[in-house]
């Protein structure tokens, strides 16, 4: 098994290093009855590059799931081939080939009987890894997933929360280091912002790790901020457009495309873009303490209507309105609105502009994972991101 | 009971710890073979009812029919082909734990969460593996729950074998109680007949909390 092996890695063309291998999808085809019924993959061709993200996104019944499933074989094709790296997927004992290709699925599928440590090192153990590299690797795991080795490692998963699971469970893909992962809607039984954490973690966790992943979704927007080139399938398993995500809003290629990605075309464009890629402006600060006399003439002086408040560790508090800063004494933690919309530069700015809308201050502040204050914007920066579609 | 006897005399009872310890030890000596041949075979009938499914009707229909003879009658219908011998006693007390342990031991392995197999089966566990080392420990609670009702039961009937001449603590209350109108002798044999069932159940239940670590987690 030399092109799957875990961790063999394929130089980059920049020469960084790539972790993933090629997935290649050749005239797949699926078909669960007899000759003569509808395939539920039709024909299906696509060559993923190493080292990207791949998603499958369509309505329920597209195949998607079933395209996945042949990658690692859960599901056999009734005709048609799967290589990675060149090498046919049916090359090798179905057992052997999955414990070298990272699988997440949506209801995570931890063991409840192991601890979190042995979780991650199931796939470690099935390859017969000495137990001190298991060791070490599931804590290198863990931290690269944000769970604290220490007050994680010998817990259960029956008392982890939802999040804390499927980065359990992200974790325990990447254990052996595969090069290729497959998604089956990973982040679908999240609530909508800590989905939104998850993603931005993952994206951050793939600049490091440059694995091959397929990610299967069924939501456009998770679509179009996680991938680099996005599949969409129609009914049957016909695949109605492979390409990258700005191309797909530039021009979809059919008019299932068109209603499928929706009439928000516009708005969807907002997925394209990070918080990070605009120019953040520095906000007015004060700390409690202040008097209020003082931060008056400062943010008379600056035009600005309001002021960020920060605690003893540097953390946003609140904005504090200008018009409600009357009278004298010093400035404190009543002042500020509370609610502020927090946000981080990974963000699509989708996202930041739908949690700022929500908070009663219409500025989004960026704070970094220590949330130490990085910068603001406004909603006007946003709109105009909109008005110059496509000059990202 | 004979007039003038004591209910109860403890004389006796020290006098002949040597024969109640024997009978004693007879009794969980058949009660631990009932029980762990029950548990082989049942675990083999419930492996073949989980990759044949259609087999599950019938093998319940004939161990619940097993179940529902009298356990004197099954003796009776045994002793024909194997005479008056621990065997006979044997194969009828292991007919009445496949009932018990053959549909518990399906409904455990069929308990194991969906979404834990199917990332078994992603990660690359064989079948084999994946029985050993998902599907049983996960099971293993509720399997380790139907033993103790099926070691309970066996305890119960362990008693009767004592009329086709198998002693026992049966044996202290047919054979030397009721037979000769001896209560002391009856009293012995049901206060250790009962002693011995509470305390397995205990152990058991024991056993089964020190195997599931994780249970208690996931109650939290």
């Amino acid at each position: 098994m030399t092109a799957v092996e875990p961790g063999s890695r394929t130089p980059a063309p920049d020469g960084g290093r790539v972790g993933g291998a090629v997935v290649a999808l050749e005239h797949l085809s699926k078909r669960y009855g007899p000759p003569g019924t509808p395939p539920a993959v039709t024909d299906l061709s696509l060559e993923i590059p190493a080292g990207q993200i791949c998603v499958l996104v369509g309505p329920s019944g597209c195949g998607k799931t079933t395209t996945m499933k042949m990658i690692n074989r859960l599901i056999e094709p009734t005709s048609g081939r799967v290589t990675i790296d060149g090498q046919d997927v049916m090359g090798l004992p179905a057992v052997e080939l999955r414990r070298s290709i990272g699988y997440v699925i949506q209801q995570v599928g931890l063991f409840p009987h192991l601890t979190i440590a042995d979780n991650v090192a199931t796939v470690p153990r099935l390859l017969r890894w000495p137990e001190a590299r298991i060791r070490d690797r599931v804590d290198e795991l863990l931290e690269l997933v944000g769970l604290d080795p220490v007050g994680y490692r010998s817990r259960y998963p029956g008392a982890l929360s939802g999040g804390e699971q499927q980065r359990v469970g992200v974790a325990r893909a990447l254990a052996a280091d595969p090069p290729v992962m497959l998604m089956d809607e990973p982040f679908g039984a999240v609530d909508p912002i800590r989905r939104d954490r998850l993603q931005n973690e993952f994206l951050r966790l793939q600049e490091k790790v440059r694995k091959t992943v397929v990610f299967v979704t069924h939501d456009v927007d998770e679509a179009i901020k996680m991938a680099d080139r996005i599949a969409i399938l129609q009914r049957g398993g016909i695949l109605a457009q492979y390409d990258t995500p700005q191309a797909i809003l530039d021009s979809p290629a059919s008019e299932f495309v068109e209603r499928f990605v929706g009439a928000d075309r516009g708005l969807k464009r907002l997925s394209l873009a990070r918080v990070a890629d605009l120019a953040l402006t520095e906000p007015i600060t004060t700390r409690a303490g202040e008097r209020r006399a003082e931060l008056r003439s400062r943010l008379d002086g600056s035009g600005a209507a309001y002021a960020l408040l920060l605690d003893e560790a540097d953390r946003p508090v609140g904005w504090i309105g200008r018009r409600s800063l009357d009278g004298d004494g010093t400035v404190g933690s009543d002042d500020a609105a509370p609610g502020s919309a927090l946000l981080e530069p990974r963000s699509t700015l989708r996202d930041a502009l739908s949690t700022m809308l929500a908070s009663s201050v219409q500025l989004g502040v960026v704070v970094d994972e220590s949330d130490a204050v990085l910068g603001v914007i406004s909603v006007d920066a946003i709109s105009d991101v909109l008005r110059a579609p496509g000059d990202r | 009971m004979i007039e003038g006897r004591p209910f109860l005399e403890p004389g006796w009872i020290v006098d002949n710890l040597d024969e109640i310890g024997h009978r004693l030890a007879e009794h969980v000596l058949m009660t631990v073979i009932a029980v762990v041949a029950g548990v082989a075979i049942s675990f083999g009938l419930a492996l073949l009812v989980r990759y044949r499914p259609r087999l599950y009707g019938p093998v319940i229909g004939i161990s619940g029919t097993i179940y529902s003879i009298p356990s004197l009658a099954l003796f009776a219908l045994l002793i024909p082909l194997t005479g008056l011998t621990l065997l006979t006693a044997e194969i009828a007390l292991v007919s009445y734990t496949l009932l018990i342990l053959v549909r518990n031991i399906v409904t455990a392995l069929d308990g194991v969460p969906p979404e834990v197999i199917e990332a078994a089966r992603g990660m690359g566990y064989s079948p084999f593996q994946r029985l050993w080392q998902v599907e049983l420990p996960i099971a293993m609670p509720v399997i380790v729950a139907g033993i103790r009702i099926a070691t309970v039961t066996t305890i119960g009937l362990v008693t009767v074998t004592s009329l086709i001449g198998m002693g026992g603590l049966g044996y202290l209350i047919v054979n030397l109680g009721i037979q000769r109108y001896f209560a002391t002798s009856i009293l012995t044999g049901v206060v250790l007949s009962v002693a011995l069932a509470v305390i397995s159940d205990v152990a058991l239940l024991a056993i089964q909390r020190r195997l599931t670590p994780w249970a208690k987690a996931r109650a939290r």
